[in-house]
C-alpha cells in the first residue's frame, strides 16, 4: 500500500530503480566457495563417522541412522554455545543445508524461547522454523504415495 | 510565543531546555569511535538478568535515573515520562514506567521514537502543560532480532544491506528553565510506504520520509540545509543516507558535509560486522544525547536538526506481504 | 558406500546450489530448503536419490534433501505392501532416528544453555 507524498517528486517505480543501484551485491564468489567448503567439510565429516560406524559393527545401509544421530548432536552442542551462528555466518549453506541446519534451526528456537517455559515456550515454539521443511516434506511423499499407488 | 510553522512544523518560543541526558549502552557500541562519550558500558549483553528483554528494561531504567541525578531531581519532580522501545506492546516502556512511577506516555515510533519523544516533550513544556518530562527510549539486539527476525542462535547469512540494532538506552530531561541545549522548532512527519519489502533493507524503506520531513522542515521554517551545523538522521545506514542524498537533490536540496547518520558513526565498520550500519531506538538515542549532546556542550556544535527515522512495519504484516511504511520527526537543537 | 572424495564434492555441491538460491532469488532459507527436500522427495520417488548416495555416501545423505528421500521411500515401500494406508504408516519409518534426535537434542542443550545472541 504506497503512501507518496508529493513534496518528493517520485514515483515507486523510479525509487524502486534507486534502491536498486544502491543496494550492493551479495560477495557471490566468496559465499558460494565457503558454502562449497563447509558444506563438503561436514560431508566429509559425516563420512568418516559413518565409516566408524561400519567399523563398529553396523551394517552399510544401518549405519547412516546413527551418523545422522550424532551430527544432530554436535550442530545442537554447536548451537547452545553460540558458535554455530559464528560460524554459519561464513559458511552459509554449507551449514544450512545438511542437517545441521535443521537441527540448528529445532534448537535455537527451544533455547530462545526456554525464558518462556518449557511447555508454552520450548514446546510451542521448537518447530516454529523447521516446521516448512517437515510440511513439504510430507505432502511431497504422500503426493509421490498417491501417485505410485494411481500408477 | 510558540506556534504551527507551515504545515508539519512547530515553533517553540520560549523554547524548551535539555538540561540532562544520559547514554548507556552495549559492549559493542562502548567499542566504537563514540565509546567514550557514553555514560555507562555493559560488559555482556544480559547483565545478570533473566531475559534480554529484562535486561533492556534495566538499561532504560538506569539511563533514566542516570539523567535525573545529572541534575539532582527526583522522580516526583518530573510531570510526564515519555518513552517508546521496539517491542511489542513497548512493554520496556511500559514496565520501567512502572518502576519510575511517573504519569506516562506511551509512544511508539520504532526507530524514530527519539524525535518523537523529544519533540511531543518540547511542545508539552512549551504549552506550559508541563515544567519538566522524562523522554527516553532504548534497543537491544537481541530481543528486537528475537521479536523482528529469527532466534538469536539460528545461523543464518546476512545480507550486506541488513543493519544492526544498537544495545542502549538514552534519557533526557526536557525543562521549562535552566542549562543546555533549546529544542527551538519540531517537524512532525507523515508516514510515507514507497511499497519497498526488503526486512534487511530498512534504511531504503525510511530514505524517503526522511526526506519528505526534512523537505516540510525547510519549506515549513523558510531554512536551507547550511543554516543547520550538523543534520543527523537516525538510522539510515550508508544505504539510506545515500538514497536521502539523492532525494533531496530531486527537489533542490543539496547536503553537504554537513550530513552524518547517528547508524554510520556508532560503529566502525572496518573493524565491526555491522552491515550497512546500526540501527534502533537507542541508535539516534545514544548519538544524540551522549555524543552530539556533549559536543554542543562544549560549544563545537551551535545548531544541529535530528532526523530519527523508523520502520512501522511487523512480522505479522511482513508475512503478509505488506510493505514497510516509514516515518521521521525532526527536532531541531539551538543553544 | 561412497569415498571421501565423492562425499566431499557432492556435499559441497548441494550446499553451493544452496547458497546461489540464497544470494540470487528473494526466497528466504525456510523457501530454499523445503524446496530442498521436495527436490529430494521427487527425486527418491524417481529412485535417482538411492544411486546417489551409493555414489556420494554422507555427502547425499547429510543435505536435508535425504530427508525428502526418506519420507517418500518410506511411504512408498509402506504402500506397496499394505495399499494406500501405508503411506500414512509409512511414512517416518526412515526419517525417525532425524526427527527423534533433533528434538531430544535440542531439548537437552535448551535445559543446559541460555541463548547468546
Amino acid at each position: 500500500m504506497a503512501a507518496v507524498p508529493e513534496e518528493l517528486n517520485i514515483t515507486p517505480e523510479e525509487y524502486r530503480e534507486l534502491v536498486k543501484k544502491e543496494r550492493p551485491a551479495p560477495p557471490l564468489w566468496r559465499n558460494a566457495l565457503c558454502a562449497f567448503a563447509s558444506g563438503g567439510a561436514i560431508s566429509l565429516l559425516g563420512q568418516a563417522i559413518q565409516n566408524g560406524f561400519i567399523a563398529l559393527g553396523f551394517k552399510p545401509e544401518d549405519a547412516s541412522n546413527p551418523t545422522v544421530a550424532v551430527v544432530i548432536l554436535l550442530a545442537s552442542l554447536l548451537t547452545g554455545l553460540g558458535l554455530f551462528d559464528r560460524l554459519a555466518r561464513f559458511a552459509g549453506a554449507g551449514m544450512a543445508v545438511p542437517v545441521t541446519g535443521f537441527a540448528n534451526s529445532v534448537t535455537s528456537a527451544a533455547l530462545e524461547f526456554k525464558k518462556e517455559g518449557l511447555v508454552l515456550g520450548v514446546g510451542a515454539k521448537m518447530f516454529s522454523l523447521a516446521g516448512t521443511v517437515i510440511l513439504f516434506g510430507v505432502i511431497t511423499a504422500f503426493v509421490a504415495g498417491l501417485i505410485s499407488a494411481i500408477f | 510565543m510558540s506556534q504551527k510553522a507551515g504545515r508539519q512544523s512547530v515553533l517553540l518560543d520560549p523554547s524548551p531546555y535539555l538540561t540532562s541526558a544520559a547514554a548507556v549502552v552495549g559492549p559493542m557500541e562502548g567499542k566504537g569511535p563514540l565509546g567514550e562519550d557514553f555514560d555507562l558500558v555493559y560488559p555482556d549483553l544480559r547483565i545478570k538478568e533473566k531475559s534480554f528483554e529484562a535486561a533492556e528494561r534495566k538499561m532504560l531504567q538506569e539511563a533514566c535515573l542516570l539523567a535525573l541525578k545529572k541534575q539532582d531531581l527526583r522522580l516526583g519532580d518530573i510531570d510526564y515520562f515519555l518513552a517508546g522501545d521496539l517491542l511489542n506492546q513497548i512493554t520496556v516502556s511500559g514496565y520501567s514506567a512502572a518502576a519510575l512511577g511517573i504519569p506516562f506516555f506511551g509512544l511508539y515510533g520504532a526507530c524514530s521514537t527519539l524525535t518523537l519523544a523529544l519533540s511531543w516533550g518540547a511542545m508539552l513544556v512549551a504549552g506550559g502543560f508541563a515544567q519538566k518530562v522524562l523522554a527516553a527510549t532504548s534497543s537491544h539486539n537481541c530481543s528486537a532480532e528475537r521479536q523482528y527476525r529469527y532466534p538469536t542462535e539460528y545461523g543464518f547469512q546476512r545480507p550486506r544491506q541488513a543493519q544492526w540494532t544498537v544495545t542502549g538506552a538514552a534519557a533526557a530531561v526536557i525543562g521549562a528553565a535552566g542549562e543546555g541545549p533549546r529544542i527551538t522548532a519540531a517537524t512532525i512527519g507523515k508516514v510515507v510506504d514507497m511499497g519497498e519489502k526488503d526486512a534487511y533493507g530498512l534504511g531504503a524503506a525510511m530514505a524517503p520520509a526522511a526526506a519528505s520531513t526534512l523537505i516540510r522542515h525547510f519549506e515549513d521554517l523558510q531554512r536551507r540545509p547550511d543554516y543547520y551545523d550538523l543534520i543527523v538522521t537516525g538510522d539510515l545506514g550508508q544505504i539510506g543516507a545515500a538514497l536521502l542524498r539523492k532525494l533531496l537533490a530531486r527537489s533542490g536540496y543539496c547536503l553537504e558535509d554537513n550530513y552524518n547518520d547517528c547508524g554510520l558513526m556508532i560503529y566502525n565498520p572496518e573493524l565491526q560486522d555491522v552491515g550497512a550500519g546500526g540501527s534502533g531506538c537507542a541508535c539516534s538515542g545514544v548519538v544524540v544525547l551522549g555524543h552530539l549532546y556533549r559536543r554542543m556542550k562544549e560549544g563545537e556544535l551551535k545548531r544541529i536538526l535530528v532526523v530519527s527515522t523508523g520502520a512501522l512495519h511487523s512480522p505479522t504484516t511482513l508475512g503478509q506481504g505488506e510493505s514497510i511504511p516509514g516515518v521521521a520527526h525532526a527536532v531541531a537543537l539551538e543553544i | 558406500m561412497g569415498s571421501y572424495l565423492t562425499a566431499f564434492l557432492v556435499g559441497g555441491l548441494f550446499c553451493l546450489i544452496g547458497q546461489l538460491l540464497f544470494d540470487l532469488t528473494p526466497f528466504t532459507p525456510g523457501h530454499i530448503l523445503s524446496g530442498f527436500v521436495v527436490a529430494g522427495g521427487i527425486l527418491g520417488g524417481l529412485g535417482l536419490y538411492d544411486r546417489l548416495i551409493q555414489f556420494a555416501g554422507a555427502g547425499a545423505s547429510l543435505p536435508i534433501s535425504s530427508f525428502g528421500n526418506a519420507l517418500v521411500k518410506g511411504a512408498l515401500s509402506e504402500a506397496s505392501r499394505h495399499g494406500l494406508i501405508g503411506i500414512l504408516t509409512g511414512m517416518f519409518e526412515l526419517t525417525s532416528t532425524g526427527i527423534t534426535a533433533a528434538i531430544l537434542f535440542a531439548f537437552l542443550t535448551a535445559l543446559i544453555f541460555n541463548p547468546r545472541g
